[in-house]
């Protein structure tokens, strides 16, 4: 259960009371949501449950309307130079990768180092060249997106994400668009990643992953967080009802 | 915080705050939304407010609907003259064709608007046969319109104003489709003449404006045919417009044809069907149905290009338009004709481009998985 | 119908065995096309050649030499009445093309303004740009260029009245007429500093380039291009005392005289053509604006790059691939409307040597002949650029 006052440095997201609506619908309601340094969250829940929209939020690629979220001891707001100091932190990777088709592989991942943190072309080269090592793809690196496999695209995206040597990543359904051969070598690369003490937050089906790497695992349903628990606890003694028919529906295939 | 707190699961939905839906969160979202926007916004408030009440005031108020001639209506108010088309409303319509016989032209009005319904719906109770009438539709509508086989018959020089444009249109609309399919077939052929020849004449066509092809038509066509044959303009015409056409109608429907995927060929093939009976029975209709909206938009050109047959010397509403300022009473009214034979043209053409709309939203949603 | 049977026919029949058998029908199929074609072409040439030899009339060239015996009214070249039926033609052949180059350059600004007022979130923005393309687009372009062509004539003041534009340009139903500049000696300096400038800019690009990518360090390319360019050069001449002289066109009898004229034909038809053509280019470009996935949007944020640089690193680049294509067919299509220049009295290739020169020579053939060509030959090489920057531009695909 969250422990009250954390201070900025141990606290890598807060979001506190946080209500957002599409329209008239409300999708996400009363929010509450505290990630320490270092913690591996996975979020589950059925489609439509506001999951994607809720970590949409951390990185203001969606406005919230009532609450606060504060990233990295910067509270989000519309303040623009506040927002761009947060994505510079903040990495996110796509269901659908959303590679930009038009650069290389190398492009995709210096264009952000280049532009933003205004590095010079052979540093902004040599750290895409160490990432695309680490995500096992470096012979890709002159290749356009189209190119590359499903799987290797969205390896590709993982390190576009790390080039920019992000704090915290978020992830969208990184596997849902894969075809399921692929889905253990953008896996495998999550779990690495974890190993070394990176903040994520990952929305995923994969309840493996959830086992074998989550600190934390929650659950949403219609726009509200369910449940909040370790993995063993989530996945031996759900405590809600719609938690356990949701594990009952996503475990029996 | 001193919101309510509820047990997990049992949040109600709320109303989003007003910021955020409701007319004001509208206005602020959609007028407001930045310094630049709100600039945008009193900017183009205020060409709207310029322009608007001095166009509607021209265009109604101070328009003057009737009067012998143009000084009258400069006497009578500051606005728009719509006098002249009183007088020029048979001639806008019917051309010159003889009085006694317009009846033919509202018969063949009427017609074609019942070959259009099984066209245009595809609910339509005994479509087939409406088919049928509506492939015969141009010859009977021709025979009523020239007249023989026992009806008085009428010059083609007697045609003109929007009969005239609805003649050009109809045919080089009814012929350039079979002529564009038979044309994007030959192109995507394995035969080497016939592909040559077809992607020769495809080429040239698109490559030359239509004016010269009129051009072509009215001044040297006739070198081209048996010596002592001439047939008339309208009909030379017609057959230049239709080849236009064509010409664009081919490469919409090789679109469609290249986005047929060869497996269908191939199943046609594998099925022993003929080449012929494989292009009729499966990949021409699918083809067909993915270019409708590119079919409409090429008709929707060619009804505008109608207007081009005036340079040559022939009367469609912009021509008697032309034809009512050169009028000594009228002349000087040039925006007035124009403005509204414009208001035709857009009339129909407008409805068109809906059309062409309703029918992609449809194969949109026949297409959707 | 089984093999036996085929086999069987194929026994009584040589000719039925060489229909059914594929290559062989192939073959027949073509030769009969081609007899076909060769004989449909053969009997016009023939109908032609007798039709011709019935009126006395040959064939030939020669009459682009002598004189034409007609005036134009604007001509980039010298041109007089005396020049030959050729000259004239060469007038007309640079009218159409000062008519498209100013055309295109006209709608493709109205058309990109119209493309970014239709994806505009300013609601009024948005619905006049959309009212202004579906009433465009929905009137045949002749019917623009008569309407402003008549709007010029019979709406703008006599010459006596005319709408005066600052000082020295005058507005009226006789044309646009604007001083006409007369360069003094020190202008040169003014002129090299531009030239210098342009270089510059060309330099300087490459230079930005190279530091950013050694240091990482970015210059403010643009302004700095744009103050070489544009900005030392203005300073100089103001320094310089204006070293130009205005020829500003004067009020004499009728008219006014001196300066230079935009011929009511020349601003009918460009202004139409323009105005007609930018609906058109406003829907390509918010078409291929809009196909580029809202996601390559979402993944620049998040990696930081600011709204503006992802347009320009991003969207623009991907949106141009769209665009292109379909906006080099509507420059042709601008140039090919030219031609409707004859509806006006604007002496354009149609109005030249397939209007005047035909009527007074009486050489359709050869007259429609030359027009055609050299329709041909803009289209042809207006997609021969476009086949080369489909190839250029390509995403690579799997």
């Amino acid at each position: 259960m969250p422990e009250t006052e954390k201070t900025h440095a141990e606290l890598a997201v807060k979001i506190e009371a946080m209500h957002k609506w599409y329209g008239q619908f409300h999708v996400l309601k009363n929010i509450n949501l505290q990630v320490r340094r270092g913690e591996r969250i996975v979020i589950c829940g059925p489609s439509g449950s506001g999951k994607s929209t809720m970590i949409r939020c951390i990185n203001r690629l969606e406005e919230h309307q009532q609450g606060d979220i504060i990233v990295d001891g910067v509270e989000l707001t519309n303040d623009l130079k506040n927002i761009e100091t947060i994505r510079k932190e903040v990495g996110m990777v796509f269901q659908h990768f959303n590679l930009f088709p038009h650069l290389t592989v190398l492009e995709n991942c210096t264009l952000a180092p280049i532009w933003v943190r205004k590095s010079p072309k052979a540093e902004a080269v040599a750290t895409a060249m160490e990432y695309l090592e680490r995500v096992q793809i470096p012979e890709q690196a002159h290749k356009f997106p189209g190119q590359l496999s499903g799987g290797q695209q969205q390896r590709v995206a993982i390190a576009r994400s790390l080039c920019m040597n992000p704090r915290i990543m978020l992830f969208d359904e990184p596997t849902s668009a894969l075809d399921p051969e692929m889905i253990k070598e953008v896996l495998d690369v999550m779990v690495e990643l974890a190993q070394e003490g990176m903040t994520m937050l990952c929305v995923t089906h994969e309840m493996g992953f959830a086992k074998t790497v989550a600190n934390r695992v929650i659950f949403m349903d219609e726009g509200e967080i369910i449940e909040e628990n370790s993995p063993d606890q989530f996945f031996d003694h759900p405590e809600h009802e719609r938690t356990k028919l949701f594990l009952s529906q996503i475990l029996s295939h | 915080m001193s919101a309510p707190q509820y047990a997990p699961g049992k949040h109600p939905d709320l109303p989003a705050p007003s910021t955020l839906a409701g007319p004001l969160a509208w206005v602020r979202a959609n007028l407001l939304s930045s310094p630049s926007n709100i600039t945008l916004t009193l900017l183009s408030l205020w060409f709207l407010w310029s322009v608007i009440p001095g166009a509607l005031n021209w265009f109604f108020f101070d328009a003057v609907y009737s009067g012998e001639n143009r000084a009258a209506c400069r006497a009578a108010g500051e606005g728009a003259c719509w006098a002249f088309i009183g007088e020029y409303l048979k001639l806008f319509t019917y051309g010159f064709y003889p009085e006694e016989s317009r009846w033919r032209v509202n018969l063949a009005f009427v017609l074609m608007w019942l070959a259009l319904v099984p066209i245009l719906f595809d609910r339509v109770p005994h479509r087939k046969y409406g088919l049928y009438y509506a492939a015969a539709f141009p010859f009977i509508a021709g025979w009523l319109l020239v007249g023989g086989l026992g009806l008085a018959p009428v010059t083609t020089d007697k045609f003109g104003g929007i009969m005239l444009t609805l003649v050009v249109g109809v045919t080089g609309i009814a012929f350039s489709l079979p002529i564009g399919i038979l044309l994007a077939l030959g192109r995507s052929s394995k035969l080497t003449i016939i592909r040559v020849f077809c992607v020769g004449f495809i080429e040239f066509i698109r490559g030359v404006p239509l004016i010269t092809l009129l051009f072509v038509a009215s001044t040297m066509l006739s070198y081209f045919l048996p010596p002592g044959t001439n047939f008339d303009l309208l009909l030379r015409v017609l057959i230049m417009v239709t080849l236009f056409a064509s010409g664009y109608m081919a490469e919409v429907i090789r679109g469609g044809l290249q986005a047929i995927p060869s497996g269908q060929t191939e199943a046609a093939d594998a099925l022993g069907l003929k080449y012929w009976q494989a292009m009729r029975l499966i990949v021409l209709p699918q083809a067909l149905k993915i270019s409708i909206p590119g079919i409409v938009n090429t008709f929707i050109g060619l009804y505008k290009d109608t207007t081009l047959v005036i340079i040559i010397g022939l009367y469609d509403p912009l021509g008697i338009g032309r034809a009512a300022l050169a009028n000594t009473s009228w002349i000087g009214l040039s925006t007035e004709v124009y403005i509204f034979v414009a208001i035709f043209f857009f009339v129909s053409c407008f409805a068109m481009s809906r059309y062409s709309l309703y029918l992609e939203d449809k194969l949109e949603t026949g297409h959707k998985r | 119908m089984s093999e036996a049977a085929h086999a069987a026919m194929a026994r009584r029949n040589p000719l039925a065995r060489l229909w059914n058998d594929k290559e062989s029908r192939q073959v027949i199929i073509q030769i009969i096309s081609f007899v076909l074609i060769f004989a449909f072409f053969f009997m016009m040439v023939r109908n032609a050649v007798i039709n011709l030899e019935a009126i006395g009339k040959d064939i030939s060239l020669k009459f682009l030499w002598q004189p034409s015996s007609y005036d134009i009214n604007q001509s980039l070249i010298e041109y007089s009445s005396r020049s030959s039926h050729f000259r004239a033609m060469i007038v007309g052949i640079l009218n159409t093309l000062l008519v498209a180059v100013f055309g295109i350059a006209l709608a493709t600004i109205l058309g990109f303004l119209l493309g970014i007022s239709r994806l505009s979130k300013n609601w009024i923005i948005n619905k006049m740009a959309y009212v202004y393309i579906e009433y465009v687009r929905n009137v045949p372009v002749l019917l623009h260029i008569l309407l402003v062509h008549g709007m010029i004539i019979n709406l703008l003041p006599l010459p006596r009245a005319s709408l005066t534009i600052g000082d020295g340009a005058f507005l009226n139903n006789r044309g646009f007429f604007v001083p006409k500049p007369d360069f003094e000696p020190l202008f040169l300096a003014v002129a090299a500093l531009f030239l210098g400038g342009v270089a510059f800019a060309f330099w300087f690009r490459k230079y930005a380039r190279m530091v950013q990518d050694q240091s990482g360090k970015h210059y403010p390319v643009f302004w700095i291009c744009l103050a070489a360019v544009a900005g030392v050069p203005l300073l100089a001449y103001f320094v310089l005392g204006a070293p130009i002289t205005w020829e500003i066109p004067e009020l004499q009898g009728f008219n006014y005289k001196g300066g230079m004229v935009l011929r009511p034909e020349f601003i009918a038809l460009w202004l139409a053509l323009s105005i007609y053509t930018a609906a058109f280019i406003g829907e390509i470009v918010r078409a291929g604006i809009s196909a580029v996935d809202w996601g390559q949007n979402e993944a620049a944020s998040a990696l930081g790059i600011t709204r503006g640089r992802t347009l320009h690193l991003v969207v623009i680049p991907q949106a141009l691939r769209i665009i292109v294509p379909p906006l080099t067919s509507q420059y042709l299509n601008l140039t090919k409307n030219s031609s409707l220049a004859i509806a006006i009295g604007y002496m354009d290739i149609v109005a030249t040597i397939g209007g005047i020169s035909l009527n007074q020579t009486g050489r359709e053939m050869e007259c429609m002949a030359l027009v055609l060509a050299l329709y041909l030959v803009f289209s042809l090489l207006i997609s021969a650029f476009m086949n080369w920057y489909n190839r250029r531009i390509k995403l690579v695909e799997r």
